[in-house]
C-alpha cells in the first residue's frame, strides 16, 4: 500500500509540475489541480497509513487510541480540499476573463511571436 | 483585564467579518452606507489594536510584557485553536489597521465605485491579515492566509482592465502554488511532531528523535519557501512589482502589508521554533534568511533605480523593506530585530503613501494606455481659468505643494535619511549589528554596506521621480487632490512623522519586542498553560 500511495503522489506531482510550467492557461489550471490532489494525498499519508481502523472513537470509558487512525490529517485534508476547490474555481474565472479580454489563452496574454 | 476585555482579542477577526457579511445584504448602489460601515469598522479596529498593543506590553503580572491568550470555543491550547496577542502580533494589528484606514479613505474619492463589492473584499482582506497575525495554530494560519489571499485576488482585479487581469493571472497562479508548499510543510511538521499549535511544536522540538529531525527541518524549509514567496524574497518575489503596480492605488497601498505578513510569520516561527531551547535545531535557516534578505535588498534597490513609474518603484521599495527585515531576522540578534521592526512599521506606512501619491501623479499621463480611462473621464479638466495660467510668479498650487511635501516625507522614510523614522530604525539596526558579540562580523559589515547602498539607490530613484513629478511647466494643470485623498495621504505621512517624533518610545517598544521574541518560553507557557 505504501508503494502504491507513494507512486500515486509521485506521478500526480510530476504531471502537475510539468503542466504548471506549460504556456497555456488551461494546462496551468489542470497542473494546479493535479498538484492539489498530490498534496491532499500527502497530508493524508502524514497521518500514517492504517487499514481497517476508524478515525472516530467508539464506546464509553477508556479506549485504546492505538486501534484508531489519526483523525487530524483527515480533517486537514477536508479543509484543504474545500479551499483549493474554491480557489481553483476563482482562478478559472480569472483565466476565462483573461481569455476574453486578450483573445489568447497564452499565460502572457498574447501569442508567442506576436 | 476584566472579562469583556478578554474578548477584545477576537474582535479584529470577527468585526470585519460581520461588517463584510452585512454589506452583502445591501444593494450595490448604496456606496455611502457601505463606506460608513467600513470606516467605522476600521476606526474601531485601530482603537482595538492599540488597546491590545498597550496590554501586550504592560499587561504582565509585574507590569511587563505578556502574551494574551484567547481560546476559541474554550478548547484549551493543544486541542483547540488559540489566538495569541503578544507584542509582535499586536504591532502587526496596529500597522494593518492604520494602513488600511489610509487606503480606505483614499478609496472614498472614487476607487470604491470602480467595481463591485470593494468594501466587502477590503474588510475580508483585513480580517485575513488580522487572523493570520493573531492565530497560534499552523493550520489555522493556512486558513487565514487563504482568506486573505482570496480577498486579495478579488481586490487586485478591482477596476478591471487588461493589465490587471494579466497581472492577476500570474499573481493567483504563484500564490496557489505557494499555498501547496504551505500545506506540504505543515503536514510534514505534523507528521514528525504530532502537533499543529506553534507553542506545542516549540515545546516538543528538543525531544524530536535525531532520525526524524532532518524530516522536521525539511518540513520547516518547505514552509519557509511558502512564506518567502509571500514576503517576495529573492528569487521568489519577481511577481510583486508587476502585480502591485497593476493594482488600483488603495489596493496597492494595503497590499504593502501582505508581504509583511509573510515576514511576520517567518520572524514568529524562526524565533519560536529555532531559538536557544531548540536543541540541535537552534539557528536553523538563519544563514538562508540572511542571504535571501541581502539578495532581496540588492534586487529591490536595483529595481527601484530601473523603474520608470513611481508605483513600480514603490513595489520595489516594499521588497527592500521586506528584505531588510528578513536579513535582520537571519542575524538572530534581538536588538537588531527590534530596530528592524520599527523600520518595518515606518517603511510600510511610507510605501503605502508612495503608492497613493503615485496614482495622483499618474493621472493625466499616458491616458491612451490607462486602464481607468472610462471610469474617470471627468478628472482631467483644467480647474483653472485660461487667463491666470501664464501669470509670472504664480503661487504654487496648494495641491502640488501638499503632494510634494508628502512625497518628500514618505521618500525620506523610504530612503532612511535623517531626521525621520526610517533613519532611526536603520541606525538602531546598525548600532546593534556592529556592537553585537554573537554576530559574525563579516556578515554584519556586509549587511551594513548593502543596507547603506540600498538607501543610496533609493535616494537616486526617488529624486528622479520627484523631479519628473513636481518640477512641471507652469502651464501644466496642477494636480487635483480630492479631500478624502488629501486626508489619506496626509494621515499616512502624519503617522510616519508621529513615529519619527516618538522614535524613542517606538524603538524601546521594538527592542523589548526583540528581547521578548528571543526568549519564547513565556509565550509557550502562556499558550499551553492557559485554561489548565
Amino acid at each position: 500500500m505504501e508503494l502504491v500511495l507513494a507512486l500515486g503522489i509521485g506521478v500526480l506531482t510530476a504531471a502537475g509540475v510539468w503542466l504548471l510550467l506549460r504556456p497555456r492557461t488551461f494546462q496551468v489550471i489542470i497542473g494546479l489541480s493535479l498538484l492539489g490532489y498530490a498534496v491532499n494525498l500527502f497530508i493524508f499519508a502524514m497521518g500514517r497509513l492504517r487499514s481497517g481502523s476508524p478515525p472516530v472513537l467508539r464506546g464509553e470509558g477508556h479506549v485504546d487510541p492505538a486501534a484508531y487512525a489519526d483523525p487530524v490529517p483527515q480533517a486537514l485534508v477536508l479543509t484543504a480540499i474545500v479551499i483549493s476547490f474554491a480557489l481553483t474555481a476563482l482562478f478559472l474565472v480569472v483565466l476565462l476573463t483573461s481569455r476574453g479580454i486578450t483573445g489568447s489563452d497564452h499565460i502572457d496574454g498574447r501569442e508567442p511571436g506576436e | 483585564m476584566t472579562d469583556w476585555q478578554d474578548h477584545l482579542i477576537v474582535v479584529p477577526v470577527v468585526l470585519p467579518l460581520i461588517a463584510a457579511a452585512s454589506m452583502l445584504l445591501l444593494k450595490e448602489q448604496r456606496y455611502g452606507l457601505k463606506a460608513m460601515i467600513s470606516l467605522c469598522c476600521l476606526i474601531a479596529l485601530v482603537g482595538v489594536a492599540f488597546v491590545l498593543l498597550h496590554e501586550a506590553s504592560v499587561g504582565g503580572p509585574a507590569g511587563d510584557d505578556t502574551a494574551r491568550i484567547y481560546n476559541l470555543g474554550s478548547w484549551s491550547a493543544p486541542f483547540g485553536i488559540t489566538l495569541v496577542a503578544d507584542r509582535l502580533s499586536t504591532l502587526m494589528l496596529a500597522l494593518t489597521a492604520t494602513l488600511a484606514a489610509g487606503g480606505l479613505l483614499f478609496a472614498f474619492a472614487r476607487w470604491d465605485r470602480a467595481g463591485p463589492r470593494f468594501h466587502a473584499l477590503y474588510l475580508l482582506l483585513i480580517m485575513g491579515v488580522n487572523g493570520a497575525v493573531l492565530t497560534g495554530d499552523l493550520f489555522n494560519l493556512f486558513v487565514f492566509f487563504e482568506v486573505m489571499l482570496a480577498a486579495s485576488y478579488g481586490l487586485l482585479l478591482h477596476g478591471s482592465g487588461e493589465r490587471r487581469v494579466r497581472a492577476g493571472l500570474g499573481y493567483v497562479a504563484i500564490n496557489l502554488t505557494a499555498s501547496l508548499f504551505f500545506l506540504i510543510g505543515v503536514s510534514l511538521i505534523y507528521g514528525v511532531t504530532g502537533a499543529l499549535n506553534m507553542a506545542d511544536i516549540a515545546d516538543r522540538i528538543a525531544t524530536i528523535p535525531s532520525q526524524d529531525r532532518a524530516m522536521f527541518h525539511i518540513g520547516c524549509a518547505i514552509l519557509g519557501v511558502a512564506f518567502l514567496v509571500k514576503a517576495a524574497a529573492w528569487p521568489l518575489g519577481f511577481w510583486l512589482p508587476g502585480a502591485y503596480a497593476a493594482a488600483s492605488a488603495p489596493v496597492a497601498a494595503v497590499f504593502a502589508i501582505l508581504s509583511k505578513v509573510g515576514v511576520y510569520v517567518i520572524i514568529r516561527l524562526s524565533t519560536l521554533l529555532f531559538g536557544a531551547e531548540a536543541g540541535a535545531s537552534t539557528g536553523f535557516g538563519d544563514l538562508w534568511l540572511l542571504s535571501a534578505g541581502v539578495a532581496t535588498v540588492v534586487f529591490g534597490a536595483a529595481g527601484m533605480v530601473a523603474s520608470r513609474r513611481l508605483e513600480q518603484a514603490a513595489g520595489y521599495a516594499v521588497m527592500v523593506s521586506s528584505g531588510t527585515v528578513l536579513a535582520i531576522a537571519g542575524t538572530a540578534s534581538p536588538d537588531a530585530l527590534g530596530g528592524a521592526l520599527f523600520y518595518m512599521a515606518a517603511s510600510t506606512l511610507a510605501a503605502g503613501a508612495l503608492f497613493l501619491i503615485a496614482e495622483i501623479l499618474a493621472r493625466g499621463e499616458d491616458q491612451a494606455v490607462s486602464p481607468e480611462d472610462a471610469v474617470f473621464d471627468d478628472e482631467y479638466d483644467d480647474p483653472f481659468a485660461a487667463d491666470d495660467v501664464h501669470e509670472v510668479g504664480r503661487i504654487l498650487p496648494a495641491s502640488t505643494a501638499f503632494l510634494g511635501g508628502a512625497f518628500i516625507l514618505a521618500g525620506l522614510v523610504t530612503v532612511s535619511l535623517p531626521p525621520l523614522a526610517g533613519f532611526a530604525g536603520k541606525l538602531s539596526i546598525f548600532v546593534a549589528l556592529l556592537s553585537g558579540d554573537g554576530v559574525l562580523s563579516g556578515a554584519s559589515w556586509t549587511l551594513v554596506g548593502v543596507l547603506t547602498l540600498s538607501s543610496f539607490a533609493a535616494l537616486i530613484a526617488l529624486t528622479r521621480f520627484g523631479v519628473a513629478g513636481f518640477w512641471r511647466r507652469e502651464d501644466a494643470a496642477p494636480h487635483k487632490v480630492r479631500s478624502p485623498e488629501f486626508l489619506a495621504i496626509g494621515g499616512l505621512v502624519l503617522c510616519c512623522l508621529w513615529l519619527s517624533i516618538g522614535a524613542a518610545a517606538g524603538l524601546t517598544y521594538g527592542e523589548k519586542t526583540g528581547e521578548w521574541l528571543a526568549s519564547p518560553r513565556t509565550y509557550i507557557n502562556e499558550v499551553l498553560g492557559a485554561g489548565s
